[in-house]
């Protein structure tokens, strides 16, 4: 952990303690206010609460040209960045990937490259669909170590996450008001319900909380029509393709088309945001990391359109070479942010419910 | 400028939003013209937290319910009697109207701020505090059509017989003049001109920290007043308290409060004792302290407490100096160390039994054969590590301003200014001669402001 980070954002949550006219605006203040002396653990815990809604900075009477220079947002952007970086298993690949968006699209042609060799040279399938493209074994084969892996790693990195905080024993009741809060982004209410200050400085609107859930439920989706598919082909023996009115699809095409169109709303609103008020190493990072959650939706989407083309073989492989990129690289990129707050949020609920 | 305005708003905080957006909303055409740059816009309310209300049942954030009488009472228990009582139940009762205004015009309220219960009947917090309401303000009036300009510092408005003809100011290391139907002055006090202040106060001030905006230089204020406005107010009372001695000199706000006199000794450089301590709870006597400490020499206090009572008071922005000896305190501040430790020996000598102490309350807990008395939470000052604060007085805000009636309207020569209203701080002392009731400035500003914008616009169209 970087101690000047960590002292940076101390110095800021004492001066948000003696002043707390924020208190209102999300779950970080009431924490924050909890303490008169903040541990690393207490300022990791804060870090990762924080929705970086920003209102805090908008109705700061101590941001720069203030002395003060107070700007918890960035602060604590900055900390939690460096604690996702600290607590990765393995921790040595995370940075280049959370700060770095050239990493990713490398890494996801990489995967694309990976795929397009094993359908050329092995993947030759004498299934139907898309498994004459790629077997249905082979797809499992890759997929499967693909996504238990990262779980693992994520498992680990939040066991260290827990140990840093302090963490108790969890309870239901800690973990369904975690998801409570997660499920209408409580935390980009602004307090008052008008939503956060992102793209038009200190206006409120439900612009970035709304294209946050597109994603978020998009990609909910999507993960269920996947495992609907799973259950299809292996419980009930049907195989894909699937037909339009069939659960996959039901679930898959909508999932697909808020996911891209999420990350497409967050892309755009993230160009208008000040950049100051987020971890400016991570910019980059962070659009590369929507950018291949868009890519995801997207390139499904056209799998479905296209899927009786002759271009479908190659967006096949395209779709799932990013579908690969995207979950190994899922506890190195921003998508672990999600894991991460979650965490956070267990242990807010923990604050306040012993 | 080539734009014809109906309206003029000098100032740019609470007061004159809500006088811009009531002219605005009544169809005036309205120009801001805020000195401070936009970074800086709001003058004190940016520093402030809440409104005041009275409610006769439960309204927004406040709960139960608080009449004009008890209001009217609290603040004549803080000013003395020294009250105007017409303007002052103006306020009072036009306050209850304002809340839900204020919110249909975008500001947000919270519930009352950990560490400020007793407050949650009579006070309305802005969510995000009183920079969060200037926003909002500021978002609203210029959705409405009000042009704001920033970095525009009125120089002068010139009156003739009962009537301002024209505005000048400064903008773009340009001089400007523009000749609005009506002008309403809500720019503030004179307390961030320290020349100002001494010229009232005696050299002394020179010494005194400013709580708020380095704005409120009283520019105007001065012009009117030279001009023959009547002024109102005891130009030698400013309304002080002290705070920590290591804040910045404008601009320090609330977080450089420090709570901690009850539970201390407090010295002056010469490590002497000068007033009772734990006279009362420090909510009602932190602006007796601004006058203390002004008094002594250098205009400087030293606040000493030990290990015991470092958690019975609210965090300030400063950590406190600490040593594990008081004369290692003593040096570290810079003070006589023999002295402070005989200082300090004599008050413990002084304590009896502490069993009955009680943080929040008048415990008795008192000093006997001790001059001058501690006579709540004396405690000795035994238990190692010991810390110390330095206190230095902090202004908030001058009594001196403009005199107005019940619309707002200024007057020359005990005639009205044809179109002169003013509202807010540069207003106060209309109705305050003495002391401060926590969250009544905006009351003032919020009722004021309104009042005026509104007479305004009446004269404009």
């Amino acid at each position: 952990m970087q101690i000047d980070l960590i002292q940076e954002a101390r110095r800021q949550a004492e001066i948000c303690n003696a002043c707390r006219y924020c208190e209102g605006y999300c779950s970080v203040f009431p924490s924050l206010h909890d303490k008169r002396a903040f541990s690393d653990g207490d300022i990791t815990q804060l870090a990762n609460l924080c929705h970086n809604c920003r209102g805090c900075y908008y109705a700061c009477q101590y941001t720069a040209p203030h002395e003060f220079d107070l700007n918890l947002p960035a602060a604590l952007a900055e900390v939690r960045q460096d604690s996702w970086e600290e607590f990765a298993y393995p921790s040595a690949i995370a940075g280049q990937f959370q700060k770095n968006g050239m990493a990713i699209v490398i890494a996801a042609t990489v995967c694309f490259a990976l795929l397009f060799a094993l359908a050329r040279w092995l993947g030759q399938g004498d299934g139907e669909g898309f498994y004459a493209v790629m077997s249905h074994g082979l797809m499992v084969a890759i997929f499967a170590p693909a996504f238990l892996f990262p779980l693992f790693s994520i498992a680990i990195s939040l066991r260290r996450y827990w140990v840093a905080t302090d963490g108790r024993k969890v309870r239901l009741k800690h973990v369904s008001e975690a998801f409570g809060a997660a499920a209408n982004m409580r935390n980009l209410s602004g307090g008052h319900g008008d939503g956060c200050n992102f793209e038009d400085e200190d206006r409120f609107t439900q612009a970035r909380r709304f294209a946050h859930q597109f994603v978020l439920y998009g990609f909910a989706l999507c993960f269920a029509s996947t495992s609907s598919g799973t259950i299809l082909h292996y419980v009930f023996d049907m195989h894909a393709p699937y037909g339009f009115w069939s659960l996959p699809k039901l679930l898959g095409v909508p999932g697909g088309i808020a996911m891209t169109f999420g990350a497409v709303w967050l892309a755009h609103l993230k160009l208008k945001a000040d950049p100051n008020l987020g971890a400016k190493t991570a910019r980059s990072g962070e659009f590369g990391f929507i950018a291949l959650l868009g890519f995801v939706g997207f390139s499904g989407l056209a799998l479905f359109a296209l899927g009786q083309t002759a271009l479908m073989p190659t967006i096949l492989v395209l779709h799932l070479g990013a579908v690969l990129g995207f979950f190994l690289l899922m506890p190195y990129t921003k998508m672990a942010h999600g894991f991460y707050r979650l965490a956070a949020l267990v242990r807010d609920a923990q604050r306040r419910t012993p | 400028m080539t734009k014809s305005y109906d309206i003029a708003v000098i100032g740019g905080g609470n007061a004159a939003l809500c006088a811009a957006i009531t002219a605005v909303e009544a169809g005036a055409k309205v120009l801001i013209l805020e000195a401070a740059p936009k970074a800086y816009r709001g003058g004190n309310s940016r520093h402030t937290r809440n409104f005041r209300c009275m409610h006769t049942g439960p309204l927004g954030p406040l709960v139960e319910s608080y009449s004009e009488e008890e209001y009217f009472a609290d603040l004549m228990k803080v000013t003395d009697g020294k009250t105007h009582e017409g303007l002052a139940r103006l306020a009072i009762r036009t306050s209850e109207e304002c809340l839900p205004w204020m919110e249909e015009h975008g500001v947000r309220f919270q519930p009352s701020l950990s560490g400020t219960l007793s407050l949650g009947r009579t006070n309305a917090f802005f969510l995000g505090g009183g920079k969060g309401l200037v926003n909002a303000y500021y978002r609203t009036a210029e959705k409405l059509g009000v042009d704001v300009m920033y970095d525009a510092q009125v120089t002068h408005l010139e009156v003739e017989e009962d009537k301002v003809v024209s505005v000048e100011y400064e903008h773009g290391d340009k001089s400007h003049r523009i000749t609005p139907k009506a002008v309403v002055v809500a720019s503030g006090g004179f307390q961030a001109d320290t020349d100002w202040l001494a010229r009232a106060w005696g050299p002394a001030a020179k010494n005194f920290l400013i709580r708020g905006t380095p704005y409120n230089r009283g520019v105007v204020l001065a012009d009117l007043l030279d001009q023959g406005i009547e002024q109102v107010g005891d130009p030698t009372q400013c309304h002080a308290v002290a705070i920590d001695g290591r804040a910045p000199k404008f601009d320090g706000g609330i977080v450089t409060r420090l709570d901690c006199v009850p539970f201390s000794v407090v010295v002056n450089q010469n490590a002497e004792r000068f007033y009772d301590e734990g006279e009362d709870v420090w909510p009602k006597r932190y602006a007796i302290w601004g006058r203390l400490v002004a008094a002594q020499p250098d205009q400087v206090g030293y606040v000493v407490i030990d290990a015991k009572s470092l958690n019975l008071f609210m965090p300030s922005v400063f950590p406190p100096i600490k040593a594990d000896t008081l004369e290692e305190l003593a040096e570290k501040m810079g003070l006589p160390a023999d002295k402070l430790r005989k200082t300090v020996d004599a008050f413990n000598e002084s304590c009896g039994d502490t069993s009955a102490f009680h943080p929040t309350e008048l415990d008795g807990v008192s000093t006997s054969g001790l001059t001058p008395p501690k006579t709540n939470w004396a405690r000795p000052i035994t238990e190692a590590p010991f810390y110390g604060y330095s206190l230095r007085t902090g202004v908030t805000f001058t009594y001196l301003g403009l005199k107005v009636n019940e619309t707002a309207q200024c007057s020359i020569g005990n005639k009205p200014v044809s179109n002169l209203w003013a509202a807010g701080e540069t207003m106060a002392g209309s109705i305050l001669g003495q002391g401060y009731l926590a969250g009544f400035g905006m009351t003032i500003g919020t009722v004021f402001g309104r009042i005026a914008g509104k007479e305004a616009a009446n004269y404009a169209n």
